[in-house]
């Protein structure tokens, strides 16, 4: 176990928890923002990869299809937020729950009946395709570098969004006070539908980014949806800061763990139990730290409404 | 879909009426929806295939979906033989669902023919006279590979399965037949779709070759982050990680993986032919080494049929047994256990005219026979 290897885990943990970010960025949005939990928001990711793939098909672009992914996906948002989403901001979490439950088993039987349940294909370009060394590690993919900075500069465009413009400025007052920015003349249906696209968007964005490095098939995204679920619970509910570093702690802890906790196993039992136990336990270190940090802080890190 | 085909069955049964034989109904249960869903498909649509081309009149085929759910599968399996009161099951993809079917159907007397999973536990021990395997036993293509892998002259393998029955029965199965030394063993996660910690460890390991288990996306997911990591060391799994109907969404990242498999569609027979070309003509794709099950499940049924009727359990069981069939792999009879005894060949992942397939480059095993049927008491 050199250093190197412990540096190149740590940056894998972290690319992990940037992809996750992503998700969660939109997710912590709609929560915070209209109070609203949006379970279908796992098919927007979906329907970023699914648009991408088939797009980049089309014309053989890989960028046309990421901006294709990304339109796609808000477009989608936009759409059921018109539709279906509108009706729902009055009723309580579990008529929330059931109806965007709902919309997950249409978003997926609907790509099925397009694009058939096989897998689509769908690569990296070929410009970010080999690998690249790094301070302290010898060859790491370019691609995965990509992805940091990208869901970096997410994170700084949100940033900037929401606090420095007049939509941000808006977003946190509706967060605040919904009524309130109502009656001072902001037309609030607008917002609501503007910010559902926009986590639309982001999540489109990671569906066509990440469905490149991993497959691209109906039910891609509810796995995904679950630790996004609990990146926001563990950042604090509403907040894109808190989002962000419950992210990056949860790629880090999940990576870091999943790696060492069988080496570190080894010590105190032989090899196939170690291996056994140590991958069993990892997948649940990610749930004890939430349980852990819901006990300290039961509102999660950043909490965005108090 | 089943509306269907019985619809076609029907309209094919008014025009042969007046053959007086006794029609036979079967009940497929198969994961039609959700994750996994076209190892399913495939076996549904072998099976049909080989219905159509042997111009069964008399063979009743219901299918139903079980969406890879075991209590789904279960409540279709009573229905089927209390409502639909068919003489015999087949279908079933995955091992637990397998599990929580077939020995109940079994001991109460309906004839199951498993077109896909093999359970350890119902090849040795909980063998049954109403069982018959007609694809393999859950090890026999990771044995397969691990004999290929010694014979490849490997001394230090690095191996990765999920951590869950099936992933742990693979590396078993690997470590059985394979000679070298281990560089690392390792579980990841169900469901997994980020290598890349695992990958960074595999580069460190200094292994000099990879034997992966990861059945669907989570193969898709492997070799493309593989592919793209510049670790060049050769790569061999089972035929589950790079059968035909994911091989196109892996794309040229698989090239050049050895991979093991019971078929292969370039083995040279007049059946296998005759299955590749209909296959191609009826679904507009290539088939994978589910659809060959499905197909020779079919096969196996009719061929029991020719020889004895349905309604006599004895002499049906007898004829099934004799598996007096021209399976699409080749050379195919029953052991005791009613498992198959196989050639498993070693394939090799190719680009044929733009298409991405497979290539049959030798024999891992002649002859493989599980290792459980010595703990099976039937003879």
């Amino acid at each position: 176990m050199t250093a190197a290897l412990i540096f190149e885990q740590i940056l894998n943990g972290l690319q992990f928890g940037l992809t996750l970010f992503l998700m969660a960025a939109g997710l912590t949005l709609v929560f915070g923002v209209m109070g609203l939990i949006n379970l279908a928001h796992g098919s927007l990711y979906m329907v970023g990869a699914f648009c991408c793939a088939w797009i980049t098909q089309q014309t053989g672009s890989f960028w046309l299809g990421l901006g294709g992914g990304v339109l796609g996906a808000a477009a989608a948002g936009a759409l059921i937020e018109m539709l279906v989403i509108r009706r729902l901001y009055d009723r309580d979490h579990l008529d929330q729950v059931l109806a965007t439950f709902a919309l997950i088993l249409i978003f997926s039987e609907g790509t099925r009946m397009v694009f058939g349940s096989m897998p689509l294909y769908l690569n990296i370009p070929a410009a970010l395709g080999g690998t690249i060394a790094l301070p302290g590690v010898e060859a790491y993919p370019v691609y995965r570098l990509f992805i940091i900075l990208a869901a970096l500069a997410v994170a700084v465009l949100l940033y900037l969004l929401i606090s420095k413009t007049r939509l941000g400025m808006q977003i946190r007052a509706g967060e605040s006070d919904r009524e309130m920015i109502a009656a001072l003349g902001v037309d609030i249906k607008m917002l609501y539908t503007i910010v559902f696209a926009l986590g639309g968007a982001i999540a489109g964005l990671s569906g066509a980014l990440v469905g490149s490095l991993r497959s691209v098939q109906v039910g891609m995204g509810e796995p995904v949806l679950i630790l996004a679920f609990v990146v926001i619970v563990i950042g604090g509910i509403g907040s894109v800061k808190g989002a962000l570093i419950g992210s990056v702690l949860i790629g880090l802890v999940d990576t870091l763990g999943r790696i060492f906790l069988p080496i570190a196993l080894k010590f105190f039992m032989e090899n196939a139990s170690a291996n056994s136990i140590g991958s069993a336990l990892s997948s649940m270190l990610i749930y004890l730290m939430m349980a852990g940090i819901l006990a300290v802080k039961p509102k999660g890190l950043f909490n965005a409404t108090n | 879909m089943k509306k269907l085909v019985s619809a076609g069955v029907a309209a094919l049964l008014c025009c042969t009426a007046g053959v007086a034989q006794a029609e036979v109904k079967i009940g497929m249960i198969t994961t039609l929806s959700g994750g996994g869903s076209t190892l399913g498909i495939d076996v549904r649509d072998g099976f049909e295939l080989a219905l159509k081309q042997a111009g069964a009149s008399d063979v009743k085929l219901l299918v139903e979906d079980d969406a890879r759910k075991p209590e789904v599968a279960k409540k279709l399996a009573d229905k089927f033989i209390q409502k639909d009161k068919v003489d015999i099951l087949t279908g079933i993809i995955w091992s637990n669902l397998a599990m929580a079917v077939v020995p109940a159907v079994t001991h109460k007397g309906t004839l199951y023919i498993s077109p896909n999973a093999g359970p350890s536990a119902l090849a040795g021990k909980a063998c049954h006279e109403n069982y018959f395997n007609v694809a393999w036993q859950n090890d026999s293509l990771h044995e397969a590979m691990g004999s290929h892998a010694t014979r490849a002259g490997y001394k230090k393998t690095f191996i990765l399965a999920p951590n869950y029955p099936a992933g742990t029965d693979a590396l078993k199965g690997f470590k059985r037949m394979y000679k070298g030394e281990l560089a690392g063993e390792l579980f990841t996660r169900l469901g997994q779709d980020d290598y890349a910690a695992e990958i960074a460890q595999i580069r460190a390991s200094e292994a000099d070759s990879v034997f992966f288990f990861l059945p669907g996306g989570m193969g898709i997911a492997f070799m493309k982050q593989y592919a793209q990591s510049g670790v060049d060391m050769p790569v061999m799994g089972p035929a589950f990680s790079f059968s035909q109907d994911i091989l196109p969404a892996i794309g040229d990242a698989a090239i050049g993986v050895a991979n093991s498999s019971q078929w292969g569609k370039d083995i040279e027979s007049g059946v296998n032919a005759k299955f590749v070309e209909g296959f191609k003509e009826a679904y507009g794709r290539l088939p994978s080494l589910y659809a060959s099950q499905g197909y020779d499940a079919a096969n196996l049924i009719l061929s029991a049929m020719e020889k004895a009727d349905v309604g006599n359990e004895d002499d049906f069981r007898a004829a099934l047994k004799e598996a007096d069939f021209a399976s699409v792999r080749g050379d195919f009879r029953f052991g005791n256990n009613n498992h198959p005894i196989q050639d498993i060949y070693v394939r090799e992942v190719v680009k044929e005219g733009g298409q991405i397939t497979n290539k049959i480059v030798g024999v891992a095993i002649k002859g493989h026979q599980d290792v459980y049927a010595s703990r099976c008491r039937m003879k």
